[in-house]
């Protein structure tokens, strides 16, 4: 098959980029200025991993500074699922931005909630540029851990 | 995919964007020094390379403040390289792509392969080393699976053009979707748009991903070139939309 979207269904592989996402096991570390630098255990291809949240509800994530201006996203789970992800700031002051905006972000929750299910082990030619997203969606969801 | 019962993964932001290191082996002691050892390396990198850092080895070459010789070793490397790449593609990659230094085209590659090198030194044969968009692989996923890379579309959000299979593999795509019209035709200076994206795939990232920024510039001139080259095949979708393949491309 030529084509696949992210939707495909398929439960085994995970993108790596949501691996990255994980809830965290130590909240409360949080500050808008640490590097995330997560080492997580691998998931296998039954259940939630162990020790993951079972939370439901929304979490904000910490608002993150990048070259482009502030950015900040609310998770929210259902048992520990991420289902959705909504931008709260992002980066409006030039075209540029607000073509990251318009177009990175809404890829980058694509990715995030499709990757759940894709049958592939990770992507080419997303380049997550707008790490803002990636910190900020981390932050909510080390929110949802504790 | 069978289960996997082990491996290892992290996670790093640098260089302006996200690495990522999926090790599918069981992590050994080696195996976590070397993962390590490989961050610690691609801050380095960023330290030497990075044109947004004013007091980097590259700056200060740049200005002229500092000559190759008293660069460090891996500054003269990795210029020889981007030399390389230009002849081969006939000026179409330039270590100066605007007029001022600026490797930025290959060095994430070149740091990419090389963090893969080491994490297969210290015994991680089976690794996915995924830097901000473009990948080494070596191995499998798992045993007798080999790697499912997506390609991102360029022009449709969430979806992906195609899925790049195989060991021992580097993929990479250079493209105007997520950063904007950044690559420059070195021969004007002004952003490259004749195409949305091109995906190329070979064995080593290095030159894998300088061959997809300089294939990204020459637009449609690119297809006979990559056709000319062994041990390259290529993907580009058209910014309206069409795609073409180089004749090897079995994606």
């Amino acid at each position: 098959m030529r084509r696949a979207v992210l939707t495909t269904t398929g439960t085994s592989a995970l993108v790596v980029v949501l691996l990255s996402l994980k809830p965290h096991q130590a909240p409360g570390l949080l500050d808008a200025s640490r590097r995330p630098a997560t080492t997580v255990s691998p998931r296998t291809s039954t259940g939630a991993p162990p020790g993951a949240t079972t939370a439901t509800g929304t979490f904000n994530g910490d608002p993150i500074d990048t070259r482009y201006g502030p950015v900040q996203v609310a998770a929210t789970l259902v048992k520990g699922k991420l289902t959705a992800v909504r931008v709260l700031r992002a980066p409006d002051e030039n075209g540029r931005d607000q073509e990251i905006a318009a177009f990175a972000l809404p890829r980058l929750t694509q990715e995030a909630l499709g990757a759940q299910s894709a049958d592939i082990d990770s992507v080419s030619g997303a380049s997550y540029t707008s790490q803002g997203y990636m910190e900020s969606l981390q932050s909510a969801l080390d929110r949802a851990g504790g | 995919m069978a289960d996997r019962a082990y491996g290892l993964r992290h996670v790093e932001h640098v260089m302006g964007t996200v690495f990522s290191f999926d090790i599918r082996d069981r992590p050994t002691p080696a195996i976590r020094r070397a993962l390590d050892d490989a961050v610690r390396g691609l801050h380095h990198v960023d330290a030497v390379f990075s044109t947004y850092r004013p007091d980097s080895a590259i700056s200060r070459l740049g200005r002229g403040e500092s000559g190759l010789t008293t660069c460090p070793a891996e500054v003269r490397e990795v210029l020889d390289l981007c030399g390389d790449v230009t002849r081969v593609s006939r000026g179409w990659f330039s270590a100066t792509p605007g007029g001022v230094l600026d490797p930025s085209g290959l060095v994430k590659g070149w740091a990419v392969e090389a963090a893969s090198q080491l994490l297969y030194e210290s015994g991680a044969h089976n690794t996915c080393v995924n830097g901000g968009g473009d990948l080494q692989l070596r191995g499998e996923a798992a045993p007798g699976a080999p790697w499912r890379i997506g390609v991102a579309h360029p022009l449709r959000r969430g979806a992906l053009a195609t899925v790049v299979t195989g060991r021992d593999l580097a993929v990479a795509t250079s493209g105007t979707a997520e950063r904007g019209a950044h690559i420059l035709d070195p021969h004007t200076g002004t952003p490259a748009l004749g195409l949305a994206s091109i995906t190329v795939v070979g064995q080593a990232l290095t030159l894998t991903d300088a061959f997809a920024t300089a294939a990204f510039a020459m637009g449609g001139g690119a297809r006979g070139w990559l056709e000319s080259l062994d041990g390259y095949e290529a993907l580009a979708v058209t910014p309206d939309g069409r795609e073409w393949r180089t004749s090897g491309f079995g994606w």
